[in-house]
Order: C-alpha cells, then structure tokens, then sequence
C-alpha cells in the first residue's frame, strides 16, 4: 500500500517532529510511505480568506503531487478536511477536473482515521505514561468525524490514562488567519480551553492540529503555565513521551 | 436601525472587557446550549424532523411567490388586507397609514426583529404615535435606549441589578432584585398599555399559506393580548417566513422552541387567522399583514440562498464561540452571531459589514446545530470570496495572503523561504523558545506567546535522513 504523507506547512516549518512520527507511524503499520518533495500547502489559508483562485491552483497542484498514491494522509485534520470535504466543491463547475478530485479527496484521510480505519493498526510504537486529555480540532471533528479514533488508538497505550476535559469539542479559537485578526477574541477563546484542560488536571494536553497546539501553547506559556506538555497525537503515538519519535 | 457594523473589531475588544457583560453572557451556556441539547434528546427521531424541516423552509423558498400569492389570497378570504413592502421606508410608511386609517394614537408591541430592522419605533414616535413594548426583555430595552443583542433573549446582555437599577430610575418605585416582583412590577406598568392602544404590532414566526393565518410563538402572553386587545392588529414579518400548511408549521414547531429556548413548546402558539367574526367576542376589528422584502429575494438563486430558510431560533448564536465571548451588539445590527455574519452583510451591504463574515474560525458547530441545516460556514466564506472580487479587504492583508499563494506555486521558493523563517525565528525564540513579539503578527502575540520552529523545516530534515 503506497501512502503519499501530506506533511502540511504548519508541521513542515513549525514541528518537524510531527511529520516525523507521523512517518514513523504509518510505517509501522506496514505502509510504504512517499513525501513528496514539491509539496507546500493545501491552500485553506486562500480558500478561507476568499481567494478561491489561489486556492484550486494550490488544489491541483497536490493533485498532481500525490497521483499516484493509493491513500493520502495528513497529520492535520484541518488540512485532510480542505482536500476531504471542500476541493470537490472548489470544481464544483468543471467536470473534467472533478472527477480526479473526487477520487483525490475519497483517498485522503487524517492520521488517526487512517490507522484506525483503512490499516487498523495493531501495535502502537511509542510508549506514554502519564495522564492527558484531548482537545477535539474543529474541522477534524466536524468535517470528518474524527473523534473516536483518537482516543482508540490512546486505549491501546498501556501506560496513558485519559482525562476528558470540559467541552472538548469546543473551539480552541485558532480559525487560521482569525488568530490574528481577531486577536482578543482568539485570546479569550484560548482562554476558556486552557482552563479546561488545567482543571482536568492531566499535565498533557493532546490534539490532531498543529494550529490548536500553537494558540494553546502561547496561551499557557503567555499565562505563566510553563508546565503543561503540548503534543500532538502522532508525538505521542510514535514516540517515547513524545520527544525522541523523530530521531 | 443603525447599522454599525464596521466598527465590528473595536467594539468587540471593549466586550471582552466589559465585566457585567462578561458575567451576564455566562448564562447561555446553561440557559441556551445545555436545555437545546436536553431537548433534542427527547426526540428519538431527530435527523428525520431536521431532513424534513429543512426540506420544507427548502421548498418554499424555490416557489416563494406562488406560497405567497396563496397567504395573500386565503388571508385576504377572512378579512385581513395583505400589504407588500419592498423597503423598510415602505413598512414604515405602510404602518403609519394604518394607523392614521383608523385613527390611531397608541400601540403596542409584542416582539418583532422585523420591526427592528425598520427602526420602527423610532419612526412612530416621529410622527406623533406612542409605542410600548410589551415584550418584557424588550421592555427593558425600550426604557434603556438599546437594540437588543439577541433574537431570543433580547436583553440577556444585562445583569438583573442593572435592570433593577433600570426599573428603580424610570418606575419610580423602591428598588428590588427579586426576578418575581421584578415581573410584576414591569406587568403593572405594561397593563394599562394593553387596554389603552389602539393597535397592536406583532412579527410573525410563519406564515400559513393553506389558511392565511400568522403563527406567533410566546412565552410571555404579551403576543396575545397585543394581537387580540386593540381594534387594529398589524403583524409585520420578512416574505420567507411563509410555509405550505399547518402540518409544515407543527413539523417546524418541533424544532423552532427546542432550538432557541430548549422548550419542547413555548407557552403560547397563537395562530392569528382572519379578523373578529359576527358572532366572536375575541379579536381585533382590523388585521393587516406587511410582508417585508428588505433584500430577501436579492438572495434568490444567489449561493446564499439557504440563509432564507432560517427560522430565527438563534441557536447558531448560543453556540458559536465568538458570540458567546462578545454577545450580540458588537455586530453591530439586528441580527448577531453567525446567521448576523451573513444577514448583515446581505441586507445592508458588504461594504458596510466588512468584518462580519471574517468574525469566525469555521468551527462549524453554527451549522450543526442549525435545525434547518444552514451551511453557515460556507455562506460566510461565499461573502469573504465576494470581499476579495470587489477588493475589500485592507491591502496588507491581500497582499500577505497573495505572497503565500504564489511562494505555495513555486517549491523552490517556498523551501527557501520556510529555510529561512525556520533558522529566524528559531533563532529569535532563543532559550526559551518562544516568541514574546513578532512582526506583523501583533493579533497574536498581544494575548499568546509563539512556540518557536525548531530551526530546520521537515523538508530540510528528511533530505538529510534519506541521504544518510
């Protein structure tokens, strides 16, 4: 099974280690992995700002990238939900070129969904001890019904208990570009899903999103909290507490 | 009303800080999205009645004249005089020619965001007629000079010692904050009101078109004594409210009050139909209906066409994160939340609402819990694509996001531009990893540290890994 990793812009400049243990984790599970050397971004940023034109010659660019490749996966439910759920409608009125979308988009899946549902992973690599909770990213819950898989792939970790925090569905306030735009409302979005995940009391705090993690993070670390670990499910999933899985 | 909705941002950023606010809004959660959820749970079949009303709002708003042409003319058949209005200078005038038709000095209201969308109040007390509101939250409102910040909870913005301050002030009686004689006291003072006005104004939850009736849903019982006490009834509402019949009006129902206040009924549904018959002791002797278009049928065949579906329960507010932290006034006309996001900028222009439709990360749960299944994310990314088409947004903003487009075209490039950022910022993150400042990105680092990049981008290390 030949997989094409998206590796997304976020993971590429910001955590490497990511995309790391994202690799790490779909070989273990027996896929002969591809990376794409041309690949950059999905084009959400254009597509959510307006600029639709920018986002399809983004589209078909990964189209091409990843032509031949059984399955796409991306550590990112954000972006697998661009390609997943809005490429087909950014072709809407091009038939010709909705066809390959169509079956660019059926094939892609974020990380966990993958693992959990087209290789049914059975041995998780790294190993976790300690306690976390998981914040449920926006798009990946809503566009793709990613919820349950994370956690599963969790249970199956010997060491790791999970607390839920309140409201875990609830935005974090990441949006993309609305993190900077609206910042003060971002800010205080930010602020309702630090003290959520603080009151659970859990030390590690999980996500599927790169972009969530960022806001987190710099909401915590602004707030004074230097304590509390932010990781991302494939860190955690691949790697010994998260921290060697790209070495 | 006046339609401040530029000021989105600035007035955001002073909600955040306003503290009774910040305390009054907490009450959503349990008050609005915990009864919701507890209501829709009693449903066994709750998808099914959600496909269905959909389909219904759908099916009418694709035939929306041929329903209309029908209400007007089984209204019409029992004794109510339909009136067409195209603007809201022609509600406004509409109204005040019945008024003067039947020689009236006093009105009161029952709750009508129509109503606010024509600032008709202020229009009645300019020509000579007194308006009470009856409504109890916009009672309050009407006494405190303020539009309401939510469709269904209009004074929800305010604490209950700043309407007992409120009270206390215009009442002129001993001040209490006992919710209890709080009522009463408003109901005191309302009572009167009712057996004085000489015509009473009430909005319209649906339209039957089988019937001609105006369905009216309240917890209150204001609605109905406005609509049946005085001589003259005048129910003003937008042209999309119409439904096919009375089955699709209960199918609706099972939604409309579960959705808003998480009631499985309101306390009252009234279903106004006709004028008082000979023989009937209840009802007003004249019923007008105003049908309001206002940019309604701009929307037709438009992508944002499914906003017309929309049966004002206001759940995408209660559950959108942003209104939740800044309520309803920062957006700055009628309509707040995510269905304001789309309404606003549609009826009065998207140059005049430039933020509206950015003011949302697309979390998406707007369109979730919508019980007509409005795709409101998308409608708002549908205005943000017609913003950049008519080069609406500041230039820095384009311009950033026109150099990330075609950095994302050229691999070569990018890779050396993401090389570079990563090696910077690493660098400028220094010990503890995480930048304090960064230039152009003030929005977030006023409120949130940056965690740094490591310093190598994935591309860069996976090279090196595949060479070793």
């Amino acid at each position: 099974m030949r997989v094409g990793l998206f590796v997304t812009c976020l993971v590429d400049l910001m955590r490497p280690s990511i995309g790391f243990a994202a690799l790490r984790l779909l070989e273990a599970a027996g896929c002969e992995v591809v990376v794409p050397a041309g690949q950059t971004c999905c084009g959400q940023p254009g597509y959510n700002s307006g600029d639709s034109a920018a986002a399809r010659a983004l589209a078909l660019k990964l189209l091409k990238e990843f032509e031949g490749c059984d399955y796409v996966v991306a550590p990112s439910g954000s972006c697998t939900g661009m390609i997943r759920a809005h490429y087909p409608a950014l072709f809407k009125d091009d038939p010709g070129i909705l066809e390959a979308v169509q079956r660019l988009s059926v094939r892609t899946y974020e990380l966990t969904d993958f693992l959990v549902n087209v290789v049914k992973i059975k041995n998780i690599p790294g190993r976790y001890t300690g306690t976390l909770t998981y914040h449920d990213s926006c798009a990946g819950l809503r566009e793709l019904g990613v919820q349950a898989q994370p956690r599963a792939l969790l249970a199956k970790m010997p060491g790791v208990t999970l607390t839920e925090m309140q409201n875990a569905t609830t935005c974090c306030g990441f949006g993309g570009t609305f993190s900077v735009k609206f910042g003060d409302i971002s800010t205080r979005m930010a602020d309702r899903k630090c003290a959520s995940i603080t009151q659970t009391g859990a030390g590690t705090v999980v996500a599927g999103d790169l972009g969530c993690l960022l806001n987190i993070e710099g909401r915590l670390r602004r707030n004074g909290d230097a304590q509390t670990r932010v990781l991302h499910i494939a860190e955690v999933l691949a790697g010994d507490n998260g921290e060697n899985a790209w070495k | 009303m006046e339609v401040t909705a530029m000021h989105f941002k600035r007035k955001a950023t002073e909600k955040l800080n306003d503290e009774n606010l910040q305390q009054a809004l907490k009450k959503l959660q349990s008050r609005f999205v915990d009864s919701r959820a507890t209501a829709l749970a009693e449903l066994p079949n709750f998808p099914e009645i959600r496909d269905a009303a959909a389909a219904i709002r759908e099916r009418v708003i694709r035939n929306l004249d041929g329903y209309l042409l029908r209400f007007e003319q089984e209204a019409a058949a029992r004794g109510a005089v339909v009136h067409w209005a195209e603007d809201i200078e022609d509600a406004n005038r509409l109204v005040v020619e019945i008024a003067r038709l039947h020689g009236v000095r006093k009105v009161v209201k029952s709750k009508s965001m129509v109503t606010e969308e024509c600032g008709l109040n202020d229009y009645l007390a300019s020509v000579g007629v007194e308006v009470l509101e009856t409504d109890l939250g916009e009672y309050i409102l009407q006494l405190a000079h303020e539009p309401p910040s939510h469709i269904v909870a209009p004074v929800v913005h305010k604490s209950k010692e700043e309407i007992a301050d409120l009270f206390e002030e215009k009442h002129g009686r001993p001040r209490t904050t006992q919710i209890a004689e709080m009522c009463r006291e408003a109901r005191e003072v309302l009572r009167p009101g009712f057996l004085s006005a000489d015509m009473g104004i009430s909005g319209a939850n649906f339209l039957i078109a089988e019937t001609g009736s105006v369905l009216i849903v309240t917890n209150e019982g204001n609605g109905r004594l406005t609509t049946t006490l005085p001589r003259v009834h005048v129910a003003i509402t937008g042209i999309e409210k119409v439904v096919p019949t009375l089955e699709d009006a209960s199918t609706l129902l099972r939604l409309l009050p579960r959705s808003a206040t998480g009631q499985s009924i309101t306390n009252y549904v009234s279903v106004l139909t006709g004028v008082r018959g000979k023989d009937e002791a209840d009802g007003p002797e004249h019923f007008h209906v105003i049908l309001l278009d206002n940019g309604r049928s701009r929307l037709l065949g438009t992508e944002l066409q499914p906003m017309l579906r929309c049966i004002r329960c206001g759940a995408c507010m209660n559950h959108c994160p942003v209104y939740q932290n800044i309520g309803g006034h920062a957006y700055g006309w009628v309509y707040p939340g995510p269905m304001g996001s789309v309404l606003t900028p549609a009826f009065v222009g998207l140059e005049n609402a430039i933020d509206l439709p950015n003011a949302s990360t697309f979390c998406g749960e707007c369109a979730v819990v919508c019980p007509v299944k409005i795709p409101l994310p998308d409608l708002m990314r549908h205005l943000r694509h017609l913003q950049v088409e008519r080069d609406l947004r500041p230039w820095g903003e384009r311009a950033a996001l026109r150099l990330w487009s075609w950095a994302a075209q050229h691999p070569a490039v990018y890779a050396m531009f993401t090389r570079v950022a990563a090696r910077l910022l690493h660098r400028l993150g220094g010990k503890k990893k995480y930048l304090r400042h960064l230039m152009g990105a003030s929005g977030w680092t006023r409120g949130r540290d940056m965690p740094a990049p490591s310093g190598r981008t994935f591309r860069e290390l996976y090279q090196t890994r595949r060479a070793s």
